[in-house]
């Protein structure tokens, strides 16, 4: 069936009729508009990932002298320059990174650091600074300022992070578009749902529970039906983190109108014997996205696409006594896509003969930089409006 | 005398409690409104401190091995679940509503994140003791418990290498809130103040002088050698201060939106009180605007009200308790883990698509194992979704396993015509699109139409 004629009958076959007329909101991009539609997906990799272990700085002796026991050596390591290498894990980045798809942000962080993963986590998400506490996700403001629709941003989970709450609209968790479509047709819901009318939906907190309740039906409705256009055929890895980067990809192809895609992997919180877990948690990551690009890629989508790698925060230079390390500070952040300005190592190496008062690395690139920059150049949006203050652009897209 | 509303009756009792039983709202509608909230405080003067058996947590971790110690560790995230699990039934269960209630207030308020279980019942504890009495008290025990040091980095904060985090939230956001009238030297200089705070191993608060900076302090333009105790004297000598936790305690009690002269009023008695806690909870709850419609069913209630609520009057057991952790989790609100030290941001942003879908969901899966039967004579269409949509038992439905207690409340509910059921069991006007909903239903079947009657978001406002 031709991908038109699909969205034609599936608008038709979708029981959409019971959502009233003025939240159908049904858009879908044809052909010719789903080419140059560009998105991010941000992916976090929870629990603080090591930034050192993971492009790794192979000639540093500083490196090599904090961490006799997990520092890794350059053989075992893919090697990027003379100095840098890439962990073993991270072949299929490695690859991308050969075909000038991949861009390393050094030192990457903000003043003041905060190292609980909840607040620091809090941070990233909200983009604030480090004494602040906002309500408010960065993701969720430009929903806010920019967007018509709550689809306009999702996460592939089953619960929406901070990042994505705004102040009047919020995004959507789907972990499993099917999974959240029939949440929402219990029959009484639906009956309910139906004898809504616009004046209902004011200001207070009645009208609020009413406009996310109609909004989670209009956009179930609205993934579900638009998501099956394109399921895709590639070979992703088995796992959970991998088949929700499948999702997105099943999503971008089928061309949702949605322009922020977030999900996370966990587990980086290494205490304790680290090489092995983080070495396995890595691989999971670069098979994932190894898998996703290659799908975009064959469906000319990946030109679009921006992966924007982070974590809340980096590890201690120093080993601990367990063979792991503790929370430290600034880290590297990882941009891959197809349309790159810079790739390449981006900016300067840390510098491990300056640390901070902790022993930890100083940051020279503020987060909220490289959220201006994505705002700015890549969404094509105002970033000061989203951060509610000017943060010096990057030049990476 | 004024006389309330059966309305309004339980909107005193879902603000200052967790709802009201049909039972006791029949004894209790015959009292004027002053003798109704004078009951609520006298009822609820003695405190019931969560109590709990440590075990092997209580040992010196440094005479253990390695291998003690791993197990240590497991023990306390145990007893962290048990502790939260311990408190939730409490709640369930309480007579002591209010104080209960004033004691979740401040459990959101001196917001604390820890995984160590003792400093955490201690800190609950000593917040339950005070939560009705004296503000400037809480606020000295509470600075100075295990839990709040720990958090906020107080041990750490020595002279020559000052920790400011404990001396900026004590201002930002336990006293006078977010800029309102102190510097960031102010923080600096207080922090000063606050240097040799610690406890010792059994937990009891000590003064360590040798870490103490005994140097001169400038602090809200007063200056002096002054101690951590000066610093929250100074800050209580602050009218901003009654105001904040007025603020809040308006927002929390009566309505997201703050109206000014009511706040005034309720900072006044505070203030001029010395910070008595019943005195401004009093004339809050016997003011007049508090009982206004405008206040009625305006607020969406946190996860722990909604939980809590719905197993009250059904008087809930729960095969797995563990699926009340599940819950608050995807809730967004796990008592003992607020998501940072200014606590959960509530009102609108409990809800989001997740959380509303499985809100709207608990009542039927609590009560009902997970079905709305709201239509008694469907067509045949729509009994076949039914039935199919009943077919899919989700993974939730065969977790929440719940057993309600029906023949108690539907002894009384019996009784009751539809508006009247409706009156007691929804707090809001029902808007348009509810009230057609359940227009066909008939209280024959009470059960089905108790379960469906919840099942609407009006129920998730109080």
């Amino acid at each position: 069936m031709k991908r038109r004629d699909f969205l034609r009958q599936s608008v038709f076959a979708s029981g959409m009729t019971l959502i009233p007329s003025f939240l159908k909101g049904m858009e879908f991009l044809s052909p010719e508009q789903l080419s140059g539609y560009k998105n991010v997906i941000i992916i976090q990799l929870s629990g603080g990932n090591d930034g050192l272990n993971t492009i790794i700085p192979v000639s540093n002796d500083i490196y090599h002298r904090l961490r006799p026991s997990i520092a890794k050596k350059a053989n075992e390591t893919l090697s990027i320059t003379n100095d840098l290498a890439f962990n073993s894990s991270l072949k299929p980045i490695k690859e991308l990174y050969d075909l000038g798809e991949v861009s390393i942000i050094n030192n990457v962080g903000y003043p003041n650091p905060n190292r609980s993963h909840f607040r620091s986590t809090d941070i990233w998400q909200t983009a604030s600074d480090t004494n602040q506490y906002l309500s408010t996700g960065w993701v969720g403001r430009y929903l806010d300022a920019n967007c018509q629709h709550p689809y306009e941003a999702i996460e592939v989970d089953s619960a929406l992070s901070l990042a994505l709450k705004g102040n009047d609209k919020n995004g959507i968790a789907v972990s499993d578009p099917k999974q959240l479509h029939r949440t929402t047709r219990e029959p009484f819901f639906k009956n309910v749902i139906t004898h809504v009318d616009q004046n209902m939906l004011n200001e207070d907190n009645q009208g609020y529970l009413y406009k996310t309740m109609l909004e989670t039906y209009s956009s179930a409705s609205y993934i579900h039906n638009t998501s099956k256009i394109y399921t895709t055929q590639n070979q992703y890895p088995q796992t959970p983190f991998a088949r929700n980067l499948k999702t997105i990809a099943d999503f971008i192809v089928s061309g949702l109108k949605t322009r922020v895609y977030y999900s996370s992997l966990s587990g980086f919180d290494s205490h304790v014997n680290q090489l092995n877990s983080q070495d396995r948690l890595l691989k999971v990551y670069a098979d994932g996205i190894h898998a996703l690009v290659k799908d975009l890629k064959k469906n000319d989508r990946f030109k679009d696409t921006l992966i924007l790698t982070f974590s809340e925060f980096g590890r201690r230079v120093q080993q601990n006594g367990s063979r792991g390390t503790d929370h430290g500070a600034a880290n590297n952040v990882l941009l891959i896509g197809g349309s790159l300005k810079k790739p390449g190592v981006y900016n300067e190496l840390p510098n491990l003969s300056d640390l901070d008062n902790n022993g930890d690395i100083k940051y020279t690139i503020d987060f909220r930089s490289v959220y201006a920059t994505i705002l700015d150049n890549w969404l094509e949006v105002n970033d000061h409006k989203v951060l509610n203050k000017a943060f010096t652009k990057l030049n990476f897209v | 005398m004024k006389r309330l509303t059966n309305k309004q009756i339980q909107h005193l009792y879902w603000r200052a409690g967790f709802g009201i039983s049909y039972q006791e709202l029949e004894t209790v509608n015959t009292l004027s409104k002053d003798q109704i909230v004078d009951q609520l405080f006298e009822n609820h003067t003695a405190i019931a401190p969560l109590q709990m058996d440590f075990g092997a947590l209580l040992k010196n971790p440094r005479e253990l091995s390695k291998e003690e110690r791993r197990k240590l560790r497991q023990l306390r995230n145990t007893k962290m679940t048990e502790l939260n699990l311990l408190w939730l039934n409490q709640l369930i269960s309480t007579e002591n509503m209010l104080r209960e209630k004033m004691t979740l207030f401040f459990h959101d308020h001196f917001a604390v994140r820890l995984r160590t279980p003792r400093a955490c019942i201690h800190l609950n504890n000593v917040i339950r003791k005070n939560a009705l009495e004296n503000f400037g008290d809480m606020l000295m025990e509470v600075s100075k418990s295990p839990a709040m040091l720990i958090f906020l980095n107080n041990r750490q904060n020595r002279k020559d290498h000052p920790n400011e985090n404990f001396a900026r939230e004590v201002m930002e956001l336990f006293t006078l809130g977010r800029d309102n009238g102190y510097t960031e030297n102010d923080i600096k200089e207080a922090a000063r103040a606050f240097t040799g705070w610690n406890f010792t191993k059994m937990g009891s608060f000590v003064f360590r002088s040798a870490h103490h900076d005994y140097g001169s302090k400038t602090i809200l333009e007063k200056t002096g050698n002054f101690t951590g105790e000066d610093v929250i004297r100074i800050l209580l000598e602050e009218k901003q201060t009654a105001r904040y936790i007025c603020q809040k305690l308006y927002q929390y009690f009566v309505n997201d939106t703050i109206v000014d002269v009511h706040v005034e009023k309720l900072t006044e008695v505070l203030y001029n009180s010395n910070y008595d806690l019943s005195a401004v909870m009093k004339s809050l709850l016997k003011s007049n605007w508090f009982y206004k419609p405008v206040n009625i069913g305006s607020k969406i209630k946190s996860p722990i009200e909604l939980i809590v609520g719905l197993s009250r009057p059904f008087k809930v057991t729960y095969e797995n308790p563990k699926v009340l952790l599940y819950l608050q989790k995807k809730l967004n609100q796990m008592l003992f883990f607020p998501p940072n030290v200014a606590g959960w941001p509530g009102g609108k942003a409990w809800i989001d698509n997740s959380t509303l879908m499985l809100r709207l969901k608990l009542p039927s899966l609590t009560l009902n194992i997970g079905v709305i039967e709201w239509d008694e004579t469907p067509s045949e269409n729509t009994m076949m979704k039914q039935q199919l949509y009943q077919k899919m038992k989700t993974k939730l439905q065969k977790k929440v396993k719940a057993t309600p207690n029906w023949n108690s409340f539907l002894t009384i509910a019996k009784q009751k015509n539809k508006t009247e059921l409706i009156d007691y069991l929804i707090q809001p006007e029902l808007s348009p699109a509810a009230q057609t909903s359940i227009l066909d239903l008939s209280e024959d079947h009470l059960k089905n139409y108790v379960t469906a009657v919840l099942s609407l978001p009006e129920y998730q406002l109080c």
